[in-house]
């Protein structure tokens, strides 16, 4: 079905970010001991932009989204600066952050069943989302409202008054894709949203995420394991490993350029239809209780050196734009002498093996 | 030195399938292009005409009111034989039946009609006693690790379990042959791992143990129903790798479910792209790859979201998803979400319905107005070549077609209507009635595409 | 050996709290109980069904005293001796009956859940009626039935409590299996070649009894009131061939009115004790065993000041 999009992109250089995150923290909290599963992170988002955070399992990426909606399990605790149009919103009152969430901030699951009621109409969830935020709106104009949100998302005016179950898998993504968007927020975190779905709806999807910021000048965090995805579907990418942003920048420099090992090994263990060779990243994301000194990426790295093991990297300008975080990267003058020798690793055995 | 990912992928290639035959016997690059159809005299594995039907009993409420009861057709008239040592990739959507086919081959689930002969014994006609003894020849790897190991089984007990239910009575040999099983698929020090649960590996360890189970009952045919796509993308490419290893060395035969041509064109000789329970397009992976035949292997291929910042979202999606298998569609299956869909695909009253929620979705429509017009579409789910529609007198339902045809009139649709008969309020729309394609020869592979018509038809 | 004693030790260990407590608590009680179910013969002063000793009878219905600290009863037994006796009792009939159910309901729920078809609608059926029925109501007409082919014996009384209690072993089980055995570790059992009754008892039975010993517990604090009110009723077992607090207390109805308190409070003290106790553990055991209930001990996260950002400047 075609999507009526314009195709100018919005200018959007000139304003201010929409989210500006700074040194971010997110621990949980164990039976072993605080989890660092966010441990530091900076970023900012431009008005109508698309972030795409990818990394393995277990890096903080899923933990960082929730985070900063402030949808976090019991023992949680994250601290650090996130302004939302200049709003630090880590500080807001229960009250004032509920009233935020789903108008201004909006998040879309991975898996989307669970995620609506099976006995309300879809109708009801978008009165009911609706009614929410904007009480004084019409039945008439909630609706239309809502099957104008339906219709960007490819679902027909038919249906709007179906319940869930009727509807295919990637036809419950475009709903929860519908009702994030209905409220038009300026800020959007979409965790793996099409992980549950099949190839092609997947591309449908994404398709849809695409053109998101033509369609709603929305801002998106798309949070997602599949580089192709963030290749296809993103504006800006953010590397997560083991709970730090390693590297970000605009798309096209950093995967053509990658600064960091970690950017680069995770590019080449991703199957694709021009791969020739397998690769893979030996050993698995470091148990976050207890992150390795240094680099926490020290252990896996290809290319580490005595430096890596014992100082933290230093979060520096990339060169094409975007910032890293690698000792390789520099600056030079931080090492100290003999740091650049390669360092003697431990050989990771199918032991340590994600 | 530590092992690095610089140096190991190095052996990729050489050991790859494309580097040639160097384990296995000739593939068909030798012997001419080699299709399903073809019976080998020296097949390991030959499946005739399989299908495997579902009955669909609903709930009591259902069946007392005559609903959703029917038939699904998983697997629907399939043909395909294996020979050694040659990996066969089955790919395509969740309910295209692909983990059907796969279980049907260790006789998981009953053939409802056709044939799957193992080591020339029909599977059908064996006893329970030796179906099992057959699954010591045809093993199983499955998709989600975490649910294929017993949790309260250790690693021993769970790979030793195979050999103790194929009567390996001795404790010291299966210990033997465990430990032998587990270093293969590079669990060393094995002593690190024998005494774990499952719940104490990570998802590639738990893999590599469902693999050591398989092998260690010395198989000939491997079926690996997506073995890698619940693994994190670090380890995918290691537990690949490990399987080629698998293979080089116990000369294994690979069945690989998938949906990700990706893996597939890396992994396999040759592929049978499946939809709906039918084998739309079958022949060796280069020349699928490097000629795409069947609208769907495009959009598959077009689908694979490619790491490279160049390549833009492909535009020519097929549209929906993948229809309900009890019902269907009429003529060619994949006709409804085709992106070069034709004439004689058999059009239905399904396709009229989804026609106009699309028309409906377009800016400017007056939707209300014209929904008055058209009324209810429930009517025109019934697949039928007949569609009867409309509420409010045969013109203005006319005109509502007139203008949906004049939005796009390259729709193939309008062109499979044969007659538009007025009919009461409504309209009855008749469409040309069409079989379903069957493989047909095109170049060196098979295609089920009206698209590809069989050469000697003209 | 260390092993073992932390898989037991492990819901203790594991817990926090009200739940924690509970468990010790629970535990404690019912280990008074047990111990003094199995060393009656060393800790009861004198028979459950002895009247003399040394050749003095003892009192009829005589209040506390150094000879008897629990006083005697109208037959001239001892009450402290009975009490005593009475945890045997209620023990014995207690780990009879749940042997019983878990012998003939796990196996059956199994069988039932794992083939389905008519055999298992029809104990569906069976076990659903049993359910049903008033729980006492089924106890009494049970051990009327029983108790005429056994006589009034612990075993007469132990199989009228299967009767109340097996359905719900039969239906946990069932149900347990009917989920497990959709499982891909199932399916993975038959593509090995597996047999059914291999796959029931390798695959299957592990996962399914793990809620069993929870059941257990709960059932057998139920069975503790179910066995006092048939003694109650004088259903039960019999003065003279076993001490039964429920009958001791029927038998102590009639001296309430005289002011004799004490052959009725010691044995009630007990039944309330021993329930209490059975009712905690199985609680406790609940919440550490039942995932949905458990709550995972927590260390409270602090944040240290962060040292000196290693960064020359934030933000992109």
């Amino acid at each position: 079905m075609a999507i009526e999009v314009s195709d100018e992109v919005v200018g959007v250089a000139d304003q201010g970010p929409v989210i500006s995150a700074r040194d971010v923290r997110v621990w949980y909290g164990t039976t072993r001991g605080a989890i660092r599963a966010v441990d530091g992170v900076s970023f900012d988002l431009a008005p109508g932009e698309t972030l795409g955070l990818v990394g393995e399992s277990g890096c903080g990426k899923s933990t960082l989204g929730r985070g900063l909606m402030g949808l976090l399990p019991e023992g949680a605790k994250r601290d650090g600066q996130v302004l939302f149009r200049g709003r630090d919103i880590f500080t807001l009152s229960a009250k004032a952050s509920y009233q935020l969430r789903g108008r201004e901030l909006g998040m879309i699951f991975q898996e989307p069943l669970t995620r609506l009621n099976p006995l309300m109409r879809i109708s009801e969830h978008f009165e009911e989302t609706i009614k929410q935020h904007e009480p004084d709106l019409s039945k008439d104009e909630i609706r239309a409202r809502a099957l104008e949100t339906l219709r960007l998302m490819g679902i027909p005016p038919t249906r709007y008054r179906s319940y869930p179950h009727e509807f295919s898998g990637g036809m419950r993504q475009r709903l929860m894709i519908a009702l994030a968007l209905v409220l038009r927020p300026a800020f959007v975190v979409a965790d793996e949203p099409t992980t549950a779905l099949d190839v092609l709806v997947e591309a449908q999807i994404v398709q849809i995420l695409n053109d998101l910021r033509r369609n709603f000048q929305t801002s998106l965090l798309l949070i997602t394991h599949n580089v192709g995805i963030v290749a296809e579907a993103c504006d800006r990418v953010a590397v997560m490993y083991a709970g730090r942003i390693v590297e970000q920048g605009r798309v096209a420099d950093v995967f053509k350029n990658p600064q960091h090992p970690y950017t680069r090994e995770l590019m080449r263990s991703t199957i694709s239809l021009t791969t020739t060779g397998l690769n893979y990243i030996p050993g698995a994301p470091p148990d976050l209780v207890d992150p390795p000194d240094g680099c926490r990426f020290h252990p896996r790295c290809p290319k580490a050196m005595n430096v890596c093991a014992t100082q933290n990297p230093v979060n520096i300008e990339r060169p094409g734009g975007g910032r890293v975080e690698c000792w390789l990267a520099g600056p030079e003058d931080r090492i100290p002498a003999g740091g650049k020798q390669p360092l003697e690793q431990e050989e990771l055995t199918v032991a340590d093996e994600a | 030195m530590p092992t690095r990912p610089d140096t190991a992928p190095d052996t990729g290639p050489e050991t790859g399938p494309q580097a040639g035959p160097q384990t296995g016997p000739p593939t068909g690059a030798q012997t001419g292009p080699r299709t399903g159809h073809e019976r080998a005299a020296d097949a390991l594995v030959d499946v005739r005409d399989l299908s495997v039907h579902f009955e669909l009993r609903g709930g009591t409420l259902a069946r007392l009111f005559g609903r959703d009861t029917g038939t699904i057709k998983a697997v629907d008239g399939v043909s395909l034989s294996l020979r050694p040592g040659e990996v066969v990739g089955l790919v395509g959507e969740s309910g295209s039946g692909k983990s059907t086919l796969g279980r049907a081959l260790l006789g998981l689930v009953p053939a409802t009609h056709g044939s799957i002969r193992v080591r020339d014994q029909d599977l059908a006609d064996l006893k329970r006693r030796e179906l099992r003894e057959i699954r010591q020849v045809v093993q199983m790897v499955f998709q989600d690790p975490n649910a294929a190991l017993n949790p309260s089984m250790t690693v021993e007990d769970a790979v030793a379990d195979a050999l103790v239910v194929h009567g390996v009575r001795s404790a010291s040999e299966r210990h033997t042959r465990v430990v032998e099983a587990l270093e293969r698929v590079g669990l060393s020090p094995v002593e690190l791992f024998l005494k774990k649960y499952p719940r104490d590996l990570s998802g590639g360890q738990k893999q590599r143990v469902v693999l050591a189970r398989a092998i260690v009952l010395d198989p000939e045919l491997l079926v690996a129903d997506e073995p890698v796509s619940m693994l994190d993308m670090s380890v995918r490419a290691k537990i690949l790798q490990l399987m080629l290893d698998l293979k080089n060395e116990l000369g294994l035969t690979y069945v690989y479910i998938t949906h990700d041509l990706a893996t597939a064109k890396y992994f396999c000789d040759r592929i049978a792209i499946m939809y709906l329970g039918r084998i739309v397009e079958i022949g060796d992976t280069e020349e699928i790859f490097a000629n795409p035949r069947h609208p769907y292997t495009k959009a598959l291929l077009a689908a694979i979201p490619e790491p490279d910042p160049d390549k833009m979202v492909p535009r020519n999606l097929p549209r929906g998803e993948i229809p309900d298998a009890a019902q269907p569609p009429l003529g060619c299956a994949f006709h409804p979400r085709c992106p070069e869909a034709v004439t004689g695909c058999g059009w239905e009253s399904r396709d009229l319905r989804a026609l106009l929620e699309e028309h409906w979705l377009r800016p400017g429509v007056a939707f209300e107005d014209e929904q008055k017009v058209i009324g209810e579409l429930e009517e025109l789910d019934t697949p039928s070549t007949t569609a009867t529609l409309g509420v409010g007198g045969s013109g203005a339902v006319r005109a509502v077609l007139d203008r949906m045809k004049a939005e796009d009139p390259g729709e193939p649709l309008w062109s499979g209507v044969t007659s538009i008969e007025d009919s009461g309020a409504g309209v009855n729309v008749h469409f040309e009635p069409a079989p379903s394609p069957a493989l047909r020869r095109a170049g060196g592979v098979e295609v089920a595409c009206v698209l590809y018509p069989d050469p000697g038809e003209g | 050996m260390r092993r073992v004693l932390s898989a037991i030790a492990k819901p203790i260990t594991e817990t926090t709290g009200l739940a924690r407590w509970m468990l010790v608590a629970g535990v404690v009680i019912t280990a008074v109980f047990v111990i003094c179910a199995i060393f009656a013969p060393w800790l009861a002063p004198y028979g459950f069904a002895q009247s003399s000793a040394h050749g003095v009878e003892f009192p009829k219905a005589g209040p506390p005293s150094s000879a008897h600290p629990f006083g005697t009863d109208r037959l001239f037994f001892d009450v402290l001796s009975r009490v005593i006796w009475g945890a045997r009792t209620a023990l014995e009939v207690v780990v009879l009956s749940i042997l019983f159910c878990v012998v003939l309901g796990v196996p059956l729920g199994l069988l039932s859940g794992f083939y389905g078809g008519a055999a298992d609608r029809i104990l569906v059926l069976i076990m659903d009626a049993l359910y049903a029925f008033p729980s006492f109501l089924l106890a009494i007409v049970c051990s009327f039935l029983l108790v005429d082919v056994f006589g009034g014996s612990v075993i007469a009384v132990s199989l009228s409590l299967t009767v109340v209690y097996i359905p719900q072993y039969f239906r946990v089980v069932r149900n347990t299996t009917l989920s497990a055995k959709e499982a891909t570790y199932i399916e993975a059992a038959r593509a090995i070649g597996a047999r059914d009754i291999r796959i029931m008892r390798k695959y299957l039975f592990g996962n399914v009894v793990q809620s069993v010993p929870v059941l257990g517990t709960l059932n057998a604090a139920d069975a503790i009131l179910t066995l006092a009110g048939l003694g109650f009723l004088g259903l039960g077992i019999q003065s003279t061939q076993a001490a039964e607090w429920g009958h001791d207390l029927q038998r102590a109805l009639a001296d309430a009115g005289g002011g004799v308190w004490w052959t009725g409070l010691y044995p009630g003290l007990a039944i309330v004790f021993m329930v209490i106790g059975l009712t905690l553990v199985g609680e406790g055991l609940n919440e550490t065993l039942n995932p949905t209930l458990r709550r995972r001990r927590l260390l409270p996260v602090v944040m240290p000041e962060r040292d000196a950002a290693p960064s020359e400047s934030e933000g992109r």
